[in-house]
């Protein structure tokens, strides 16, 4: 074990190779381009394949065919691209097919740009493509937790056979910090896959990779096998992190970069004997709903805080269900909340007694 | 009695969806004859399109994938990639590889991926109910081309063994045909020998296949096949455009 300085796109690199994946197809676009660069490298000296594509169509085809084919893999990009993937992660989810997707938001809508962003939590947490279907949606906030989090992911991804997305934006990609490393990457982990179409081999039946069912009574029952599926994973996957919330009145909610300048805001606010708390949800489908239920039964308001303009804050007031208000902050365009601006919100909130303006 | 004729064991005992006349079935049997006859069934990865053949994996004794329109050849890229050993093919239609797919197979060509393309060219979309495809010929009545196919407005067709010739990641580039006994014999010459550059490792392997659709074109079987004799064949020769080390 050792400790390093690492950015956080090469740490997703790094974490990925530690996690046991061998597999990279994707296609460059600003701002996950370190992570290619590193992969690129890094790859090839544990046995594995760096592969850059002709587009993030293709990419997540042939995510498609290594996952059918039984490999731990991934692909990563930001916005424009992870759009062109929906197809791709559609069929993934419809074949119940095992994959890691890592997406550094930029800004859009459109073409956008390539500054900090957390504009893409409804195509994550709403499936993003076409059908019925669900991703698991991952938000880091760290640059250890970004290393951890990797290997979570890939097994998260084998054990419901489903797509797995990473999410984080230019500042978590960019930023570095110091991590524990392991100073071996271990083999990579052999997962049963007895469903993979990887050639009969005397298995005595064939394997299809396939999301094609033409009656509708077939359809609907895989349909409701998903669900089932989902299901689980909404009642055992969730994960959050929850900050000074006792005694809290004032509840901040929020993930990724925002969470780390909502953590300073706590602390600010709590010098200024403002009662304030942070719940930071790590998975993001699924969602902390009943969490967020029981919270608001003992704070007078809650404060959403996103790089987008009011996304995740519709799931919180899913879970509040108008119990007590939802106040929302958000900035956008590559603009990042400055703690103090927050915290003026916090103080405006806690002054009109957190009653909805 | 000696049995002179069966199923190839690659090829499973179902019916077929397609429509009478049509000469998928005749394609399928091929590709399962060169399957077995290579001894590769064990071994072999399919992947079919969407289209007319997106059924290929309840065809097929083998193991199979199903991918989205146009990607297969990024689909097996993956898989091949994976399983380098393994025997990977696509099978996929006219408006799969050469319209919405051409950036794939364009690139799998490109890289010299190691798998085999069948590559079925009818002329038309049939399973959505007879549009234009990019290979439907100057003046051809389709669903969407009531008119004929007019170049000013539709361009002209897409020769694809012609056009992945130049490319040096492709090593077999093959145009058959299915209409008569003849043509038959020489179409699975073909495919095996695409198949046999793919286990030799040689580079990209592709066969076209130029292929009837009586229902689509209006014609009775007998004379769809005609048809493409007098029709398809002039605009797309026959023959190979490409050996391993030899462009013709």
């Amino acid at each position: 074990m050792s400790r390093v300085l690492m950015k956080g796109n090469e740490a997703i690199g790094e974490g990925a190779v530690q996690a046991g994946c061998r597999y990279f197809f994707g296609y460059p676009i600003t701002p996950q381009s370190e992570l290619t660069h590193y992969l690129a490298k890094r790859l090839p000296e544990v046995g594995g394949l760096y592969m850059q594509a002709e587009s993030e169509v293709a990419s997540i085809n042939m995510v498609y065919g290594a996952a059918g084919a039984g490999a731990r893999v991934m692909t990563s990009s930001s916005g424009p691209g992870i759009s062109l993937m929906q197809e791709g992660i559609s069929y993934l989810a419809g074949a119940e097919l095992p994959c890691v997707i890592v997406n550094m938001m930029r800004g859009g809508p459109g073409l956008g740009n390539i500054a900090p962003s957390q504009s893409d939590y409804f195509q994550a947490t709403r499936g993003g493509g076409h059908g019925d279907y669900r991703t698991i949606t991952l938000a880091p906030n760290s640059v250890q937790e970004i290393i951890d989090m990797m290997k979570k992911a890939f097994d998260l991804a084998d054990k419901y056979r489903n797509p797995v997305i990473l999410m984080a934006d230019g500042v978590m990609g960019q930023m570095m910090e110091p991590v524990d490393l392991d100073d071996e990457a271990p083999a990579p982990e052999v997962v049963s896959k007895t469903w993979a179409a990887d050639g009969m081999k005397g298995r005595g039946h064939k394997n299809i990779i396939n999301s094609l069912y033409v009656v509708p009574e077939e359809l609907e029952r895989h349909n409701r096998e998903l669900g089932r599926k989902y299901a689980e994973i909404e009642a055992r996957e969730v994960m959050l992190e929850e900050y000074r919330l006792d005694g809290a009145e004032v509840a901040l909610v929020a993930f990724g970069t925002t969470s780390r300048v909502c953590r300073a805001v706590v602390e600010r606010a709590r010098s200024r004997g403002i009662p304030a708390g942070l719940i930071r949800p790590i998975a993001l489908w699924p969602f902390p709903y009943d969490f967020i239920a029981a919270v608001a039964a003992g704070v007078k308001c809650f404060l959403v805080v996103e790089m987008n303009m009011g996304q995740m804050v519709e799931d919180v007031q899913m879970a509040v269900k108008g119990l007590v208000p939802v106040h929302f902050y958000g900035r956008c365009g590559g603009m990042v909340p400055a703690a103090g601006d927050v915290l003026k919100e916090v103080e405006t909130i806690w002054r009109g007694g957190g009653e909805q303006k | 009695m000696r049995k002179v004729f069966s199923r190839p064991e690659s090829l499973r005992d179902v019916p077929f969806h397609y429509c009478p006349g049509c000469t998928h079935g005749v394609i399928h049997r091929l590709v399962a004859e060169v399957i077995d006859e290579l001894g590769v069934r064990d071994i072999a990865v399919g992947v079919g399109p969407v289209g007319c053949s997106v059924f290929t994996y309840e065809y097929f004794d083998c193991d199979m994938f199903q991918g989205s329109h146009g990607r297969a050849p990024a689909v097996a890229t993956g898989i091949k990639r994976v399983l380098p050993d393994r025997v990977v093919f696509t099978y996929q239609g006219d408006g799969d590889l050469a319209a919405i797919g051409t950036g794939e197979i364009v690139h799998a060509a490109a890289r010299g991926e190691k798998f085999t393309v069948i590559f079925v060219n009818n002329a038309i979309y049939a399973m959505t109910g007879g549009q234009m495809a990019p290979t439907t010929l100057l003046g051809q009545v389709t669903k969407t081309t009531p008119y004929g196919r007019d170049k000013e407005i539709n361009g002209f067709p897409v020769k694809i063994c012609e056009m992945l010739a130049p490319l040096d990641g492709s090593a077999y580039l093959a145009r058959v045909a299915v209409h008569n006994p003849k043509n038959i014999i020489n179409a699975k010459k073909a495919i095996k020998k695409a198949f046999q550059v793919q286990l030799d490792g040689l580079g990209f392997a592709l066969v076209e296949v130029l292929s009837a659709c009586p229902t689509n074109w209006g014609l009775d079987p007998a004379s769809a096949m005609r048809w493409l004799a007098e029709n398809m064949i002039p605009y797309y020769p026959l023959g190979e455009y490409k050996t391993p080390g030899r462009t013709l």
